[in-house]
Order: structure tokens, then C-alpha cells, then sequence
């Protein structure tokens, strides 16, 4: 395992900033790792080798220069491919848009740009993002570094991939009902789900838009605070986003302490349907956690009983609204029917029946079916007060503890071809610990928690709405605890590759 | 079965959309110029087109112009309200939704005085008023008629799609009779003047600023509940509201007499015959899914706002013409005839430069309208306030009579300069040498004993036959009153 590519985002930041070694030759070594290991792992949809070692160049002369420069310039970053980028392919891991390079920017990617982020790639998805396995793309499945015959979680399941498989030593992913703290968990690396409104969605694939928040992802708590600390912010050109001023998150991640924190234990999220060794790691990291000098309590939030069903028809709702725009009329995949009549309206049907996949047919099948005049009030209308129920008792949960825990997912990976991978409704059942945040706008943040029968196994914290900063200030202390109780989950990977 | 006909034995209830399109200066939704005109899809941004992963952001002058309207219209303004998503497939539709609002309007529960051409007042209640956004714009190329049918090919143009615009409707209007045509046509114009004092929109009725949708039903008596309605779509003047109206009651009139049933739908107005034909049915299988904007905040005007908006509303069109009766002392007549040859305003101007409100009417409805009227075109259009204030002027000063100021006008009006200007250009000044004028009496006097006979004889208005030859002597200069006194003390009567 060469050095840099198995160096943390501050590490090579700090590398990159006493001169050890320049951006390019960071740069070249992820590119080269990228090469060696894509066929494995297929990662990105896209690999964007010039532009990144453009940057890479760039950062290099400034540096040279003298010039004052962000503290992660010249540190790569892969985005999910759902993230624009001016003059580079932007496919949402979609047939639909397999062609389509924007002609606007981000702000997510302006920030970066900005920052002077060399971009390796963009990552693959499940196709607009729906899904949990990164099976749902139309480039192809993304596979897990840790055992290749297993999925990487999903929908950001090439960000959560790359990191894991030291091609990237940062990731954007983006999170709707956990699709970066599920692929973290999977993987063994750290991701982060914002307050809703911290990062822009300005530039953003539209999902849910009501659910989507972009996701910081790294293989250290520390790495994933820098990301989060670079793309949060208030951007006029997204209504939603808040106006708070960023906290140092990294500075949280540093210096926070578990001693007096009181963790609550979601009652709802620790019982039926998880698996024994994603239980048994979860409850050693609460002892150690415990014997750092943190108050464990266990807290109820019925409402949650609910989210997932409430989740599962606003999701869709909003999915059928923001993904009707794909119809062959202005940009992206155009199919005009094989046989009758060339008009707008058989263009658009021909055009969505061959551009979307099942999935994403299934969703906005079922959004349009809830949308509609006469089962509004009963579906969507009642699911919205769900959200409110859930939001209530978060809040009442969260007036006595700092945090909430749980286990991020059910299960670890799942094998490809496995008979959950291959039924919805199981799926959707991997998301209930992950999508109460979503819909009740709080952050939430996933770390590794150990390994079951060699499959990591990830630790959620959830704090209320714009105290992301809390989620650093336990998870930064609880992860080096783990560490030294137990080693460092992603070594156990890179000693395997090492080995190979 | 005819209108005449029709509304005697029906009685006639009507409701009315109107859009009007905000003069902001970019569009409700993005940073794209709202302008009129220019190339194809060249004021766009990346979300007036709906690329993937843009987003609106609400333009606030918009929210402004709509509350000014709701205030203008008597409604209350929401203390909170939303975006609503409106769902469905169009070509010039970018994002294949309407962002518009639904059960949360802006504006809610305000009415119109609406004043016909005879003087009677009609209150229109007005149901709401929200905020949306316009659509792009379809051309279908290679057919006949222009239309999509028989079309080989359609081009959109987005330059319009995410222009704001607030929809106004109104509750059914009904207790209209046989005037439902002529009260649509005066609702759509008392708007359209009410935009124009409020100033949020040029609204053009030619340029689509302005466009209405008219719903007509009927029902057997004023007891009946209402009957089934067809809403004629983007009926775009007044003159084609009113046709509208009355062909649509005659419709369904002669259908109902058949003891056949109105199917409700949309109905297209065709201008050249004044009918109106079937569009599509318009019925519960119109689903648009309506949800809340998620990409919105919802809208939250504080009071404060709305207060000063209030505060700084311009005087209204009826306030106004109820104002300027009681200063001008105009008879109702007059004052409805000035409003409805549309010369309030000029004539309100001419008076605040100075000249007299009757003067000011005397010129504006005689005069320059007969001249405008010979070139076929509006009294505003050949003379400006300030000129039929300088001519008033003239003759008050006694430089001018009323045939010497017709003169005047005619030059005025023929582009050869102010009303002094060309009354010293053209020599027209009223003649102040009263030796000049003794003189042309005199020479009258001896020309014509028969008629100072007459004079001397009691019949005063043989003056008149003297008038002409001193007239005709003075170049038409002569002070005529001026004139008759000196006949008079010379002939010694």
C-alpha cells in the first residue's frame, strides 16, 4: 500500500503544506491507484485525470508562489456523480443523462474549485440516487473493497468505494434517507448527513428535495469535519439553505470529550431485524464509549415506528415532481417511439420508458400514485404529520441528552444476488435507522464500530438541527477510543490489500 | 336560441381568471431578464429552463407587486403562505411543473367596483389572488394554420417560462342579467387600470400582459344552483370578453332549449367569427398533484411590510374619478363620457397645468377629439395636456377667441410648435389697435344702412350681418365682443 494513498486528508494536507510533497504527485498516486484498482472495484462512472492534476498544478505554483491558499488545497476529493460540474459529464448514474455536461456549476463544486480540490472523478450511484446497493446504476455495479462479492451500500456506494479502496481520500456524497451514512457503515469509513439547509443544494441532482443534503465522507472523523467545514454555508441561490455561520467542526472533532456527554439509546433502532454481530459491535462501542466517561441512557421515540412509512411515500412524491423533467425536450436522453405518431407526448413516454430504470420507475409510480386527487390527504398528507410526530420526539428525546445513538443499519453488506438485495421492501427496511434524520432535518453521522464476520459494522450519532457540531465533539473522542481499544477498522482492510 | 333571447329566460352567471404578467425586472423564479421580445431562449438562467439541479429562489419585487394588488383589491393578505407544485406534461413547461400556489394564495376574499358605460356600479367578488409562474411559448412550424395539428415540427421558446404573474379569480359574479357580457369586459378593464395606477405591469392587452379566461353557465332562476360551466380560454381584449360572453350564454341557451346537456370544458375564442369552439373536457381527470413547493420556504410578509405597502397604494381609478366629480363639478354625464372616451387623465393633467376643468373638457371632448378622430386616431395621441393648457391660456389672457384657437390647434396639432408659437407664426393674435377696429366698424356701418335699420329697429341679432364684413376687414382678429360695443354706441342704441 503506497504511502500517500493511505495517508488521511490532513495528513496530506499537512504534507502538501510543509512541502514533503506536491499536489501532483498526491494527484498521480490516487489517478495510478484509481487505474489499478477500478476493474475490482468501478468506483466512478467518470475519471476526470486532467482536470485533476490541472488543479493539482495550479495549487503546486500558488503554494510556490507563496500564495495563501485553503488548507485542503491540493488534497483530491471524488464527488458523487450527482453533484454538476460545469463541463464535465454529469449522469445521476442515469441513462437518462449519459451524455449530459452541464452548462452551469455547483456551488458544492465552486467551493471546491475554489479551495483548489483536485477532482479525481465522479463516483457511481444508484440512478438518482434511489437505492440502497449502488446496484440500481445504469454504469454498471460498484463493488465493496472489503469483499468484492458484496455491495458497497448505496445510493453513494462509489464515494463510500473509493474511500474504502484508498482511491480517494475525501468524498461528496449526498444523503436522502441515508444513502451516506448506510455505504459509510458498509464500507468502514465515516459519513456524514448534515442539518438540512448547512451545504447548498444548489447544483444538486434533485431527489427529495425536501430530504437531500449533501454528505461530507472521509476515512476519519477529522477528515470528514474539514469537507464539512469547506462545503457548509449559507448560498442565496438555495431558499433552504440556513444562514447560520459554519462552527469549526474539525476543532470539535479535536478537542470534544466523551466524559459528561449523555449518549440516548434509541430503544426502536437496536431490536427486531438486526443482525447479531451488528448488535454485539454496537453495544461494545457504547462500553467503550461508556468507559470514556459517557452517560448511556436509553430513550424512546415511538413516532419512529412510523418514519419509514411516512418516508416511503413523501420520498416518492417529491421524486415523480422533481424527476418529470427528464422528457426528451431540452437536454438528455431523447427516444422517439418505434412505431405511431412523433409528438411531444409520445417522445416524453418513449423517452422515459427506455432512460429510467425499474427502481426509478417504481419510486415515481408510487409518488405519483400517492400525489394524486383523492388519496393526497390520506398519504401524503398523513405523512407529513408524521414527520412532525417524529421531529417531536427527537426534540423531547433530545431535551435530555446531548445525542442519540444507534446502529446505523440492520445488517452489514449484503452479498450481491442476496435475496434482500433482491427484494424492495427488505431494502427499504435497511433504511430505518437512517431515515428519521432525514425527515426530521437533524444531522446525523456514521463511524466504523468494529467488524462483523469481517464486515465493518457503523455507529450513528444523531444531534438536533444545527448542532453539527455536537456530532463531531462525540464522534471525534469515541473514534480514537475505539481505535485504541480495537484497532483501526479500515488497517484491517489495508493490511489485506497489502497482503494480496 | 340569441344573447337577447337567452338571458331572458336563463339567468347568466360568469367567473373570471385574469393573469396579468409583473413588470419585475427578472423573472419570479431567476436571475433572467423579464423583457418582451429579443431572440429565442436568450433570457433564460440554468433554472428557467429546469436543468437538473437548479433551484428557484422567489423574487421579491413579485411579492410586493402581488400584495399590492391584493391590497388594491380589498383582499387580506396571508400572514403565511406557499408555493404549490402543479404538475403536468407540456413541452414549453420546463420542469414539467408549474410553480404556483394552491390552497395557500397570497391574496384571499377582496372585490371590485366595476363601473359600466351608463354609470351603474357592479361589485365583483373576488375569490383570490396568487402568484405563478408563466410557461414558455409554442410554435408549431410547417402546418397551414399555425396550430399543432397538421404541424411537422414545434419550436419552444423559453424567454417567457418563470415570468411572474398573478392570477386573479373571482367568486361567481351572478345578479348580472342581461348585462353578464358588458360586466366581464368592464371587470377585465378595471383591472387592467388598476394594474396600470398600481404600476406592476404595463399591462398590455395586445402584448398578452393581460389575458382573462371566461366561465360562463346558466341556470333557470337566480334560486337554481349553479349550472354546468365551459371556460373559454385566453380571451385577450375587451371587445372579444364581451363577444365571448354572449356567444357562449346563447350557446348553451339554444343548447339547454334542445333539452341538451352543457359538457364542462375548455372552449378556445376564435376572433374572426366571435365563436367559441371545444378545447378538452374539463373534468376530475385534470390532476395535477398538488403539493407543496419543497424547494420554497414558506412566504411570510410581516405586517409591517404590508402596511407600508398599504400606505404607499397610489390613489385607485374609482377613488380617483370619484375625487376629481367633486372637484371638477362635472355632471355624472360629462364625467362618464370623459372616462369613457379615456381622457380622465389628460384632462386632469391639462388642469394641473393650469387651465380650467371646464375649459380643459370643453377642448379635450370638442375640438381635439374631432381632430383626432379624422386621423383615426386617440385625442392623447396629437396634442399633450400641457398644449391644450397653453392654448386655454391664450384665449383667457384674450390673445385668442375660440375660432382663432381652432386655428392654433390645427398648427399645434400639424407639428408646427407650441399654441404661442404657432399663433405668431401664423399672425393670429387677437388685434388690441382699437383705431384698426373703429375703422372696419365705421366702413360696416356705412356699408350696410338696411341693416343698422334693423339694428335701430330693435332686432338685435342683425348685429351678426355687420360681424362678417368687420371680420373679413380684421383678418378674423377682431375682439367680436369688442366689436358689437363699438356698433352699438355708434349707431347710437
Amino acid at each position: 500500500m503506497p504511502e500517500l494513498t493511505n495517508s488521511s486528508a490532513l495528513e496530506l494536507a499537512a504534507g502538501l503544506a510543509s512541502g514533503e510533497f506536491s499536489s501532483v504527485e498526491v494527484t498521480q498516486a490516487h489517478l495510478d491507484r484509481i487505474a489499478a484498482t477500478e476493474d475490482d472495484f468501478n468506483s466512478f462512472i467518470t475519471v476526470t485525470d486532467e482536470l485533476a492534476l490541472d488543479t493539482a498544478k495550479a495549487v503546486d505554483a500558488k503554494r510556490s508562489a507563496g500564495e495563501d491558499v485553503h488548507a485542503l488545497a491540493g488534497v483530491p476529493v471524488a464527488l458523487k456523480d450527482l453533484v454538476v460540474t460545469e463541463g464535465v459529464r454529469t449522469t445521476a448514474g442515469s441513462k437518462m443523462l449519459e451524455n449530459w455536461v452541464p452548462p452551469y456549476e455547483s456551488t458544492v463544486h465552486s467551493k471546491i474549485r475554489a479551495a483548489g480540490l483536485p477532482v479525481l472523478g465522479k463516483t457511481n450511484l444508484d440512478e438518482f440516487a434511489m437505492g440502497s446497493t449502488t446496484e440500481h446504476s445504469a454504469f454498471g455495479n460498484t463493488r465493496n473493497p472489503w469483499n468484492l462479492d458484496h455491495v458497497p451500500g448505496g445510493s453513494s456506494g462509489g464515494a463510500a468505494a473509493a474511500l474504502a479502496g484508498f482511491q480517494a481520500p475525501l468524498s461528496v456524497g449526498t444523503d436522502t434517507g441515508g444513502s451516506v451514512r448506510q455505504p459509510a457503515a458498509f464500507t468502514g469509513t465515516v459519513g456524514v448527513k448534515p442539518t438540512y439547509g448547512s451545504i447548498s443544494r444548489f447544483g444538486i441532482i434533485a431527489m427529495a428535495s425536501s430530504l437531500d443534503q449533501v454528505g461530507p465522507m472521509g476515512r476519519s472523523v477529522a477528515d470528514a469535519a474539514a469537507l464539512h467545514e469547506l462545503l457548509a454555508g449559507h448560498d442565496p441561490l438555495d431558499s433552504t439553505s440556513l444562514p447560520d455561520e459554519v462552527p469549526g467542526f474539525l476543532d470539535a472533532a479535536r478537542t470534544g470529550e466523551l466524559k459528561g456527554k449523555k449518549l440516548g439509546v434509541i430503544k426502536q433502532l437496536r431490536g427486531e431485524g438486526y443482525q447479531d454481530g451488528v448488535r454485539d459491535a454496537f453495544s461494545a462501542a457504547l462500553e467503550v464509549a461508556a468507559a470514556a466517561g459517557a452517560e448511556i441512557v436509553e430513550v424512546d421515540c415511538p413516532a419512529i415506528s412510523y418514519a419509514l412509512d411516512a418516508y416511503y411515500l413523501i420520498m416518492p412524491s417529491e421524486v415523480s415532481s422533481n424527476l418529470a423533467r427528464y422528457d426528451g425536450m431540452r437536454y438528455g436522453l431523447r427516444v422517439e417511439p418505434e412505431t405511431g405518431p412523433v409528438t411531444a407526448e409520445t417522445v416524453m413516454s418513449a423517452t422515459r420508458a427506455a432512460g429510467f430504470g425499474d427502481e426509478v420507475k417504481r419510486r415515481i409510480i408510487l409518488g405519483t400514485y400517492a400525489l394524486s386527487a383523492g388519496y393526497y390527504d390520506a398519504y401524503y398528507g398523513s405523512a407529513q404529520k408524521i414527520r412532525t410526530l417524529v421531529q417531536n420526539d427527537f426534540a423531547e428525546a433530545f431535551a435530555s441528552c446531548d445525542v442519540l445513538v444507534s446502529p446505523t443499519a440492520p445488517t452489514t453488506a449484503l452479498e450481491f444476488g442476496a435475496e434482500a438485495a433482491a427484494d424492495p421492501m427488505a431494502l427499504y427496511l435497511g433504511d430505518v435507522a437512517t431515515i428519521p434524520a432525514n425527515l426530521a432535518g437533524i444531522p446525523g453521522l456514521s463511524l466504523p464500530a468494529g467488524l462483523s464476520e469481517g464486515l465493518p459494522v457503523g455507529f450513528q450519532i444523531l444531534a438536533p438541527a444545527r448542532e453539527d457540531v455536537r456530532l463531531y465533539e462525540v464522534a471525534g473522542p469515541l473514534e480514537a477510543a475505539l481505535e485504541s481499544a480495537g484497532g483501526r477498522v479500515l488497517d484491517t482492510l489495508a493490511e489485506g490489500l497489502e497482503a494480496k | 336560441m340569441k344573447y337577447e333571447d337567452a338571458i331572458k329566460k336563463y339567468d347568466p352567471v360568469i367567473g373570471i381568471e385574469v393573469h396579468v404578467e409583473l413588470g419585475t425586472a427578472t423573472k419570479m423564479f431567476d436571475a433572467a431578464p423579464n423583457t418582451f421580445g429579443g431572440g429565442p431562449n436568450t433570457n433564460i438562467t440554468p433554472t428557467s429552463l429546469g436543468l437538473p439541479g437548479s433551484l428557484p429562489v422567489v423574487n421579491e419585487k413579485g411579492v410586493e407587486y402581488a400584495i399590492k394588488i391584493g391590497l388594491a383589491l380589498g383582499c387580506e393578505i396571508a400572514e403565511t403562505c406557499r408555493f404549490a407544485r402543479k404538475n403536468y406534461f407540456y413541452p414549453d413547461v420546463p420542469k414539467d411543473f408549474q410553480t404556483s400556489q394552491s390552497d395557500e394564495p397570497i391574496a384571499a376574499e377582496g372585490q371590485v367596483e366595476v363601473e359600466l358605460s351608463d354609470g351603474t356600479l357592479v361589485t365583483v367578488p373576488v375569490e383570490r389572488a396568487h402568484m405563478e409562474e408563466d410557461a414558455g411559448k409554442n410554435t408549431h412550424v410547417g402546418g397551414a394554420t399555425g396550430r399543432i395539428h397538421g404541424a411537422d415540427h414545434s419550436l419552444v421558446d423559453y424567454n417567457r417560462a418563470g415570468v411572474p404573474l398573478v392570477e386573479i379569480v373571482t367568486h361567481p359574479i351572478t345578479g348580472t342579467g342581461e348585462r353578464a357580457a358588458e360586466v366581464a369586459a368592464a371587470y377585465v378593464r378595471t383591472l387592467r387600470d388598476i394594474f396600470r395606477a398600481l404600476d406592476v405591469s404595463e399591462a398590455r392587452m395586445e402584448q398578452g400582459n393581460v389575458r382573462a379566461d371566461v366561465n360562463v353557465s346558466l341556470r333557470e332562476s337566480p334560486d337554481a344552483p349553479l349550472g354546468t360551466r365551459t371556460e373559454t380560454k385566453n380571451v385577450n381584449s375587451f371587445r372579444s370578453i364581451e363577444r365571448a360572453v354572449r356567444f357562449e350564454i346563447a350557446r348553451q341557451a339554444t343548447l339547454l332549449e334542445a333539452g341538451e346537456k352543457i359538457v364542462q370544458e375548455t372552449r378556445h375564442f376564435h376572433e374572426e367569427s366571435g365563436e367559441t369552439s371545444s378545447g378538452r373536457p374539463k373534468s376530475d381527470a385534470d390532476d395535477y398533484r398538488y403539493f407543496p413547493e419543497p424547494d420554497l420556504v414558506p412566504l411570510q410578509p410581516s405586517r409591517e411590510w404590508v402596511d407600508r405597502l398599504r400606505e404607499t397604494l397610489p390613489e385607485l381609478p374609482a377613488q380617483k374619478r370619484r375625487r376629481l366629480l367633486a372637484e371638477w363639478k362635472f355632471s355624472d354625464l360629462e364625467m362618464r363620457d370623459i372616462v369613457n372616451a379615456g381622457l380622465l387623465e389628460a384632462i386632469e393633467d391639462t388642469v394641473t397645468a393650469g387651465a380650467k376643468p371646464s375649459a380643459a373638457r370643453k377642448w379635450w371632448t370638442g375640438e381635439v377629439a374631432r381632430l383626432a378622430n379624422q386621423e383615426d386616431r386617440h385625442p392623447t395621441e396629437i396634442v399633450t395636456p400641457a398644449q391644450v393648457a397653453g392654448l386655454v391660456d391664450l384665449i383667457g389672457q384674450g390673445k385668442l377667441n375660440d375660432k382663432l384657437a381652432k386655428e392654433v390647434l390645427s398648427g399645434v396639432v400639424a407639428g408646427e410648435g407650441e399654441p404661442a408659437e404657432v399663433m405668431d407664426a401664423r399672425g393670429l393674435e387677437i388685434v388690441e389697435d382699437t383705431g384698426a377696429l373703429e375703422a372696419a366698424v365705421e366702413e360696416a356701418i356705412a356699408a350696410n344702412p338696411d341693416v343698422v335699420e334693423k339694428i335701430k329697429g330693435g332686432k338685435m341679432q342683425a348685429i351678426g350681418a355687420l360681424m362678417g364684413p368687420i371680420m373679413k376687414a380684421t383678418r378674423g382678429q377682431a375682439d367680436a365682443g369688442k366689436a358689437k360695443e363699438l356698433i352699438l354706441a355708434k349707431i347710437g342704441v
